[in-house]
């Protein structure tokens, strides 16, 4: 199969490869996948928690090249967004975005919900805070 | 010597064909063009000639005592085809229970699937961790309605040589059809209908540096005469086995091929088991967790099949594929999307299907090339080991099956 020039360039340059401390506050991580499909990917969000803003983005990806690509093209697409924007990342950007033939289309469709599965985590976190931060202040 | 890219190393899938192969077939485009059953005039009996010259070189390399019993087909998939649906179709009052095994090439399986929509009932023996068929597991799946043993000399994917003198000797012993594909095994390695007790034998040219589009089925004609039933109904070419002009150039070349590989077997075999043991004493001991899929020792001398954990096998090819050819078990590179069923046969788990990744040196394979290789391949397992979450859990000293994933 041909890929396309988009692909290539994230296969062999992949952006914000790499990890956080999952346990920082405005981190939210997102693993999803499975090993026996073929393909796992970690999304991580770095949350600038005054702004609300997605200050870094981060992936470890094990899968084919688009499936890397596609994680390597959210990272870059999370950096800047806020919180609620970055929801609003559709796999279907991605596939455009990188020109993925049919049969990589759930390529993109992993890493939607790796956006989802960090933003979620990020959210989860936040909300036990408040939830500390309300039963120590009452 | 320069290295010349892309490097093939891909042979399991094909072979260049050997120029002397190709030096012989010119003539039979050109001048010596005639139809092998005109029988009346000087075209007619130079292409027979060419074509019953073809048929003996071919028997002596598979060790036919005839070369009657070599049938011409179109390739390997037409020979499978031909064996399996001709007992079938032949035998069918007699019985209709197949034996075959689990890690048998898509064509072997696709006939055998089909014959069980039709009615057949097939048995599919599995392998044990190495690639091995139990003989004793064969011999518990005969009963009195089996007409047949169909079973690979060696496997296309991890090379893994069967114990085909046994599964003949037991196929004699019930009275039984033994079939057996060799086409990757034929030309490599020591291949004997007599000593080895196969009735009928698929085998193509282009795996043995000959021309695509010939391979041939070997019949037994004695002890016993094995009868098939045609699938192509014609002019009754081939002692009405197979009808359709014989495509004498390409078995001409065929015939070659089987010619040199029968003078050069042993020595080639020697050479590239040597190659092949440096490319993957490489690459193991440059990497943990990869692992050779297949018997240590008892596979074809140009096979290798590794696969590497927490990386997936096409990511890697897609890292080599500008500088050489080679062939994964991943979903990703396969027609159907699923996961290599060989690898997976072996019980090592579909996530090390899906990181194999299959080498396949061959008779124009230089050391240089092979370094090359193995240098490159370490490099881009590394490099994306380093950006794979599962090899990160690993290091972190976390069990990747204890994990609830979610499949898509």
């Amino acid at each position: 199969m041909a890929y396309s020039e988009k692909v290539i360039d994230h296969y062999n340059n992949p952006r914000n490869v790499g990890s956080f401390p999952k346990e920082l506050l405005g981190v939210g991580t997102g693993l999803v996948g499975a090993p026996e499909c073929g393909d796992v990917m970690k999304l991580q969000i770095k949350v600038n928690l005054d702004t609300g803003v997605i200050e870094d983005a981060k992936f470890k990806t094990f899968g084919c090249g688009s499936a890397i690509a596609s994680s390597s093209l959210a990272t870059e697409w999370l950096k800047g967004k806020s919180v609620e924007e970055a929801a609003k990342i559709k796999n279907t950007d991605i596939v455009n975005e990188l020109k993925l033939p049919p049969v990589k289309i759930h390529c993109s469709v992993l890493a939607e919900d790796a956006i989802k599965a960090a933003l979620a985590d990020y959210r989860g976190k936040w909300g036990k805070k408040e939830a500390a931060a309300g039963a120590t202040a009452s | 010597m320069a290295l010349k890219f892309p490097i093939f190393m891909d042979s399991h899938s094909t072979t260049p064909v050997d120029p002397r192969v190709l030096e012989a077939m010119i003539p039979y485009f050109t001048e010596k063009f005639g139809h092998p059953g005109s029988r009346n005039h000087p075209f007619g009996w130079e292409a027979e000639a060419a074509a019953d010259r073809a048929r003996e070189q071919v028997a002596k390399l598979i060790g036919a005592r005839d070369p009657k019993e070599v049938v011409f087909t179109s390739g390997g998939t037409e020979a499978i085809n031909l064996a399996i649906k001709g007992v079938a179709e032949m035998y069918r009052e007699k019985g209709t229970h197949i034996v075959t095994t689990a890690i048998e090439q898509r064509a072997g399986l696709d006939v055998c699937k089909r014959l069980e929509r039709l009615g057949y009932q097939v048995t599919y023996i599995p392998v044990g961790a190495d690639g091995l068929v139990d003989v004793e597991e064969v011999r518990k799946a005969i009963t009195d309605k089996t007409i047949l043993i169909s079973g690979m000399f060696a496997n296309n994917e991890i090379g893994t040589i069967q114990p085909v003198a046994e599964i003949g000797k037991l196929a004699k012993e019930k009275g039984i059809i033994f079939h057996c594909d060799a086409t990757q095994a034929v030309g490599k390695i020591p291949v004997d209908v007599e000593a080895m007790g196969i009735d009928l034998l698929s085998a193509t040219a282009h795996m043995i540096y000959g021309p695509k589009g010939v391979g041939a089925l070997y019949v037994r004609r004695k002890n016993p005469r094995v009868r098939i039933a045609p699938m192509i109904d014609g002019g009754g070419h081939e002692r009405g086995m197979r009808s359709g002009t014989v495509p004498v150039p390409l078995a001409v070349g065929f015939g070659k091929a089987a010619e040199i590989c029968r003078e050069v077997m042993a020595e080639e075999g020697v050479r590239l088991k040597a190659l092949r043991d440096k490319l993957q004493d490489k690459i193991l001991s440059s990497l943990d967790e990869a692992y050779l899929n297949g018997h240590p020792e008892k596979r074809l001398p140009h096979n290798l099949n590794i696969s590497f954990a927490y990386v997936e096998g096409e990511s890697v090819l897609m890292g080599l594929n500008k500088e050489v050819a080679l062939a994964s078990g991943s979903a990703c590179t396969s027609a159907t999307l699923e996961p290599s069923y060989v690898i997976a046969a072996l019980g090592v788990g579909s996530e090390l299907a899906h990181s194999s990744i299959r080498f396949g040196l061959h008779r124009f394979t230089a050391e240089e090339e092979v370094e090359y290789v193995g240098n490159r391949t370490v490099e881009v397992v590394t490099r994306l080991r380093e950006m794979s979450p599962l090899y990160e859990l690993a290091k972190e000293g976390v069990d990747i099956k204890s994990i609830q994933w979610k499949a898509q």
